[in-house]
């Protein structure tokens, strides 16, 4: 294995890692400060990735066509959470599956109503198309270098946002004692309703900035929500700077570990059986460490503070 | 995208309508194709174009009218079975036409041929029922899976590469296809990568690809897949320095994402839809006049599937009682095929050409597959051989 393509494979995993961040960063909150599991919280990264492919054709340029996703993202959460998600936050985590699977569900299907069942594809914005050379024939995409600058801006803002202002104070404090928040006068309703709609724009944001990459297809989010879950829980749930470490850690554990474990495993083995094991081995890679820190870390990578 | 649309709810409604018109249909056809999740689009190709046939000859086969009854399997084995099941059952239907995928296939085999029910595939063609399970009541009106594969070799060898990477999902499909295209390919193979199913960043296998040396790339990547990977391909500045080979992977349900990402780019198939036979012409034309898009090889295939069976009961004179006069007729297969020469092996898989095949843009932007050059004249599959039948 060359250096490069070991940068590569680095780039790649920081790339995908900081995706699922957006992804997870909104599902830990939503799951550790209302104790709600929301499974249509992947089926958000879909929507955000059919908004900018609708806005997109509509007004013919990507920049106008971002924000109106994003605005637009931000609104079909806050009317996700009105019209279904408040009336579960009593009823049990049962209830709450099977109402979110169901949203899951209608989505995926509108979708394919909409926009029909191909894949369907967007350009790339034409500032961010170019590519940088690395290799006599290799060239590494802008958009991708891009994608981790601001997944890596996200993440700032997010952590200051959290750790260092009024909303953010009452969001961790709601996270662990929600009835001494409302005491103390907070409309802990309001509240939720931002978390829940910061959340689901931040995944339609992931999906946004994937589209150009990955392409556009129903049922794009059920896949990453599941990675979105073994994330938080790595992470810690409710913790955003756990959601962070995680998150990482898995885009780069499951990136390396494609490339690395048929490589690896044909030191050992011969080539064909390592051709057998490594794809399959590299897929398990995050669920063992996530079996692992749930055996010897229960609470996660980095726990948020005071969660029982 | 609206065409899509349209086309949907043009069949659903001409299924309906079919479904309900008349109880004194002389003919009744039963299908079981995936209509539903990202490969809906292959289903649906293959519903106009078994449609388009039907609509042609006026909504009968063979002089008989016709009752289509559309099946969606969901691509779920177990719903595909329950489907299959009340076809010939409840409906008692005369043909089963089915299905997409092979899996799907393996589901529904049994209880259809166990009923004695002419079982046809527009599509999956499994190595299963090919060799020593080969049965009297199945007829595959596509090819043989591994051979589009096997010619894929043979286009490598034709066109002088000598060093080919090779990629495909990690399951039983993309295995096959990889050992398809070794059993043929002379030069080497500098790698053979297994991805996971439904991959999404291939930039770690674009990477080695580039420090691989390989004059070419050999790949099986259905569906989104092979968009993504054709996006990312060009993306990534590999097209100028090593070649584009696949199956299923570039075709006309993938390239209207594709776009001209995808120019270029080599397959392999038993047809294309600008082959230039008169059958085909009128075939591509009128499908394109009539649903708004490029058919693929799916609707293809399902139309053929139409024009088999109408030769057929036109043989028994609108029988369909006598099982082994239908089966003779059928065996036949006296009707024009859109792909040129067309015959059943003993197997009741095809006899047929394979071609080199291109991607190519079309004056009015529109990209399709086009036919380069015959590779091999009535190539039969590899497993007709421990067919006793």
């Amino acid at each position: 294995m060359s250096f490069t393509l070991f940068l590569i494979l680095c780039l790649n995993g920081l790339q995908y890692g900081l995706l699922l961040f957006l992804i997870a960063a909104g599902l830990t909150l939503v799951f550790g400060v209302m104790g709600f599991i929301n499974l249509a919280h992947g089926v958000q990264y879909m929507v955000g990735a059919y908004l900018i492919f609708a806005f997109t054709a509509l007004t013919g340029n990507f920049w106008s066509a971002l924000i109106l996703s994003l605005v637009m993202a931000l609104l079909i959460g806050l009317l996700l959470e009105y019209a279904v998600f408040r009336h579960l936050y009593e009823r049990s985590h049962l209830d709450q599956v099977l109402a979110t699977f169901g949203i899951i569900i209608f989505l995926n299907e509108l979708a394919k109503v909409l926009f029909g069942p191909a894949t369907l594809t967007i350009a790339t914005p034409e500032i961010l198309s170019g590519s940088i050379q690395l290799t006599e024939q290799l060239r590494y995409p802008v958009y991708r270098l891009a994608t981790i600058g601001v997944g890596l801006a996200m993440a700032i803002a997010l952590f200051l946002t959290i750790s260092y202002t009024r909303t953010g104070m009452l969001i961790r404090a709601g996270s662990t004692t929600p009835e001494m928040v409302a005491a103390l006068g907070v409309n802990i309703k309001q509240l939720f309703r931002i978390v829940f709609g910061v959340g689901a724009m931040l995944a339609g944001f992931a999906g946004i900035i994937a589209a150009p990459i990955f392409a556009i297809e129903p049922g794009m989010g059920d896949n990453i929500l599941i990675i979105a879950f073994v994330v938080i829980i790595i992470g810690g749930v409710g913790s955003i700077s756990g959601a962070f470490v995680a998150a990482i850690l898995v885009g780069l554990i499951d990136t390396l570990g494609r490339s690395l474990a048929t490589e690896l495993l044909s030191f050992v083995f011969d080539s064909s059986v390592a051709n057998q094991i490594g794809p399959a081995l590299a897929s398990m890679l995050i669920y063992i460490l996530m079996a692992a820190i749930l055996v010897f870390r229960p609470k996660g990578l980095l726990p948020a503070k005071g969660a029982s | 995208m609206n065409t899509t649309i349209k086309s949907a709810a043009t069949a659903t409604a001409l299924s309906i309508m079919m479904a309900t018109s008349s109880l004194a249909d002389d003919l009744k056809i039963g299908m079981v194709v995936t209509l539903s999740g990202p490969p809906a689009a292959l289903g649906q190709q293959i519903v106009d174009g078994f449609q388009l046939a039907l609509d042609q000859k006026r909504g009968m086969l063979g002089g008989q009218s016709v009752e289509l009854i559309v099946e969606d399997d969901e691509l779920k084995p177990d719903v595909a079975l329950l489907k299959a099941t009340s076809l010939v059952e409840r409906e008692e239907v005369d043909f089963v036409v089915g299905t997409v995928f092979s899996n799907m296939l393996q589901a529904i085999f049994k209880p259809i041929v166990q009923s004695e029910t002419f079982l046809i595939s527009p599509n999956a063609g499994p190595s299963t029922f090919a060799g020593k399970n080969c049965n009297p009541f199945f007829f595959v009106t596509s090819y043989q899976n591994n051979q589009n594969a096997e010619v894929s070799g043979m286009v490598a060898n034709k066109e002088g590469f000598k060093n080919v990477f090779v990629m495909a999902p990690n399951y039983q499909a993309g295995r096959d296809n990889v050992k398809g295209f070794n059993q043929t390919f002379k030069g080497t193979v500098t790698d053979e990568v297994f991805t996971p199913l439904g991959h999404q960043d291939f930039s770690a296998e674009l990477a080695r690809m580039s420090t691989s040396g390989a004059d070419a790339v050999f790949t099986f990547m259905p569906g989104g897949m092979g968009v993504r990977l054709v996006g990312q391909f060009d993306g990534a500045g590999l097209k100028d320095s090593m070649k584009f080979m696949s199956v299923f992977t570039t075709d006309e349900t993938t390239l209207p994402g594709q776009k001209d990402a995808a120019v270029g780019f080599l397959a392999a198939g038993n047809w294309a839809p600008d082959m230039l036979n008169e059958a085909n012409k009128a075939f591509a034309s009128a499908f394109e006049k009539k649903y708004g898009y490029i058919p693929g090889g799916y609707a293809m295939q399902a139309y053929d599937t139409a024009n088999l069976i109408d030769s057929a009961i036109t043989k028994t004179g609108g029988a369909t009682d006598d099982k082994d006069a239908l089966r003779a007729a059928l065996r036949e297969a006296d009707f024009t095929s859109v792909r040129g020469d067309f015959s059943f092996n003993n197997n009741h898989y095809p006899v047929q050409n394979f071609h080199a095949l291109k991607v190519v843009k079309r004056d009015d932007g529109k990209f399709h597959t086009s036919f380069v050059r015959t590779i091999v004249e009535d190539y039969k599959d590899s497993f007709a051989g421990d067919c006793r039948m």
